[in-house]
């Protein structure tokens, strides 16, 4: 019996780091990789005898790096603040108020939910070029918040359903109106849903790739991960530069990700699976 | 379970009612009935904003797709009516058939093995102790969900490259004759880009289905137990029923994800060799901005959001059932 128990438990730690091996190795390999001498072609996973620290520095610059953080910095900010307030707005009103037609809308909402966003970029680009917007950043910001929309609304609804009800009532007992139950009792309350939703729209608008690389030809205008995508067609073949660079890009989501991750992971699950 | 704040009395109002003033029944109910009734149509101020965007960037531009799928446009001269030319050639075009068939089989990648691979892992970690191990555990498989695709494209095609690490592991365990350049391969240019898809969607998976588990009365655990189940018919008894709407979730995200898929193999292979690893989604960018065929490209669009819509359905009757 406990031989079988020690085994087991080897078992079970072989497996699970097997899987955590296969989830780390392709950054390490880009990490060594990066630190090679520059442009030279080196092994998939080695240590460079003498690491070359200045290649993040070559690759910040070589990709104008400044710019297309800064560039990213402002779609974050046009998109998330927006996408949020108006998807918790919308998502309270379904949820507790009596909306004229609320199941229609919410079922028109739920259609977007699914939607592929290669299956609109064509109209997109047409329309956006009829507007004069196309290539700047106005062009990436106002799709990308009605293409969050839907997931936003689903999310808060589904928060703002499960609010305490006799909250509500008490409040109204007390002479409260719509906007005074919601701005003082459901708001606060909803705290972590729309902060979750905040960091999930952050991670959503820093990687967006196909809009900037369809809507933006100027890769300073770009998100980060559409910088990248261009930075890889210029310099796809100096692998060493290319693994540099992508890893100052990836810098950002990787460590909001380690600061949120308690919180990030267990709004997560609530909203996911309500 | 639904929660609305306005009494019963105002649910079956109906929208399509008229004019306040006009509808007072009787005579006390009178000031209260207005002031609800316009307090019911304020409501939809809440709704307006983001529906409005929703409605002007999606809804609209879903329309015009449908519109231009019935047309030969190339974007600047004036479009010609085409009937459904472009829809006949989804299924008569091999290429386009091909796409659709690619995006069905990156299902196995980014769906089955994620999530069979993914209860494995919840399994494992929720034997352990809380503690560093479990914790680094579930951080690590997770980290790949958080970047972009795009570098999840970049650091793939260099462990798939000549000299990168999968070809260095197979040189090192001596087998030489199977290294070749993974995404110019013809047969293993899709299993390849597949394995990016199980990369990106495994710690996904696993943390969702971790966090279902942990939802489950242990006295079930308990229970099998007692009964003298071992740890497989434990997990089929107890763990995978209780999952079942983590399952509906993360199937639903996942095949999602592999039926729209562009970003990774957009940056990995552009979907070649050849035609091998192209996607609807890949085509439907290559149609519209390389070749400008608007109308094709406008069909398979709304073929793919009507097919993600069809597989999508059934999975997510099966998680409202009980």
């Amino acid at each position: 019996m406990t031989t079988s128990a020690v085994a087991h438990r080897v078992t079970r730690t072989a497996i699970l780091l097997a899987l955590m091996l296969f989830a780390i190795v392709p950054l390490l390999s880009m990490f060594t990789t990066a630190l090679a001498a520059p442009g030279s072609t080196p092994q998939g996973l080695s240590w460079p005898s003498d690491p070359h620290w200045n290649n993040f520095v070559d690759a910040w610059s070589a990709a104008n790096f400044l710019a297309l953080f800064r560039s990213s910095t402002l779609i974050v900010l046009g998109v998330v603040p927006a996408t949020v307030a108006m998807a918790t707005a919308a998502g309270y009103a379904l949820a507790q108020l009596n909306v004229p037609f609320g199941k229609a809308i919410y079922g028109l909402l739920l259609v977007g939910l699914t939607l592929p966003f290669e299956a609109l970029i064509t109209p997109l680009y047409y329309d956006l070029q009829s507007m004069g917007l196309l290539g700047t950043r106005l062009a990436i910001v106002l799709p990308l918040i009605g293409l969050l929309m839907p997931f936003g609304v689903f999310w808060m609804r589904a928060h703002f359903l499960g609010a305490e009800q006799a909250l509500t009532e008490a409040a109204k007992v007390d002479g409260a109106n719509t906007w005074q139950t919601f701005r003082r009792i459901h708001l606060p309350l909803a705290t972590s849903a729309w902060s979750a939703l905040a960091v999930l729209f952050f991670l959503a608008s820093w990687n967006q790739y196909l809009l900037p690389l369809v809507l933006v030809d100027d890769p300073t205008k770009r998100t980060v991960a559409g910088g990248l995508g261009a930075f890889q067609g210029q310099y796809g073949t100096d692998i060493v530069l290319l693994c540099a660079g992508s890893l100052l890009i990836i810098l950002p989501s990787l460590v909001i990700f380690l600061i949120f991750q308690r919180n990030f992971v267990k709004a997560l699950m609530q909203g996911a699976v309500k | 379970m639904r929660s609305i704040s306005s009494p019963p009395v105002m649910r079956q109002a109906s929208p399509m009612a008229e004019p306040s003033s006009a509808s007072a029944p009787t005579q006390t109910v009178v000031p209260c009935r207005t002031t609800r009734r316009a307090r019911h149509w304020r409501a939809l101020l809440w709704v307006a904003p983001g529906f409005g965007m929703y409605a002007v960037f999606v809804l609209f531009p879903m329309l015009q797709s449908v519109q231009y799928s019935f047309y030969d446009w190339d974007g600047i001269g004036p479009a010609t009516p085409a009937g459904l030319d472009n829809w006949k050639a989804i299924f008569t075009q091999p290429e386009l058939l091909h796409s659709v068939e690619h995006a069905f089989i990156l299902i196995i990648f980014y769906t089955v093995l994620p999530v069979g691979l993914g209860l494995v892992a919840a399994s494992l970690i929720r034997e352990l102790r809380p503690g560093a191990f479990s914790t680094t555990a579930r951080v690590v498989l997770f980290i790949p969900q958080v970047l972009p695709l795009v570098a999840a494209g970049i650091a793939w095609t260099w462990m798939y490259s000549s000299d990168g690490l999968v070809n260095e592991v197979l040189r090192a365990v001596g087998l030489d004759q199977h290294t070749r350049a993974w995404l110019g391969d013809f047969t293993f240019a899709l299993p390849a880009v597949g394995v990016i898809g199980v990369w990106v969607m495994l710690g996904f998976c696993t943390v969702l289905l971790l966090a279902g588990i942990g939802k489950i009365d242990p006295a079930l655990y308990e229970a099998a137990r007692l009964d003298g189940a071992g740890r497989i018919s434990e997990f089929f008894a107890v763990t995978l029923p209780g999952l079942r709407r983590e399952l509906v979730v993360c199937t639903t995200f996942t095949m999602i994800a592999a039926l729209a898929s562009f970003d990774v193999i957009q940056i990995a292979t552009q979907g070649g060799p050849g035609y091998q690893t192209m996607v609807p989604g890949v085509e439907i960018y290559r149609l519209t901005f390389l070749q400008q065929h608007v109308g094709q490209a406008s069909a398979l669009a709304v073929f793919l959001a009507a097919l993600v819509l069809v597989v999508i359905w059934p999975i997510q009757r099966l998680g409202r059932e009980k």
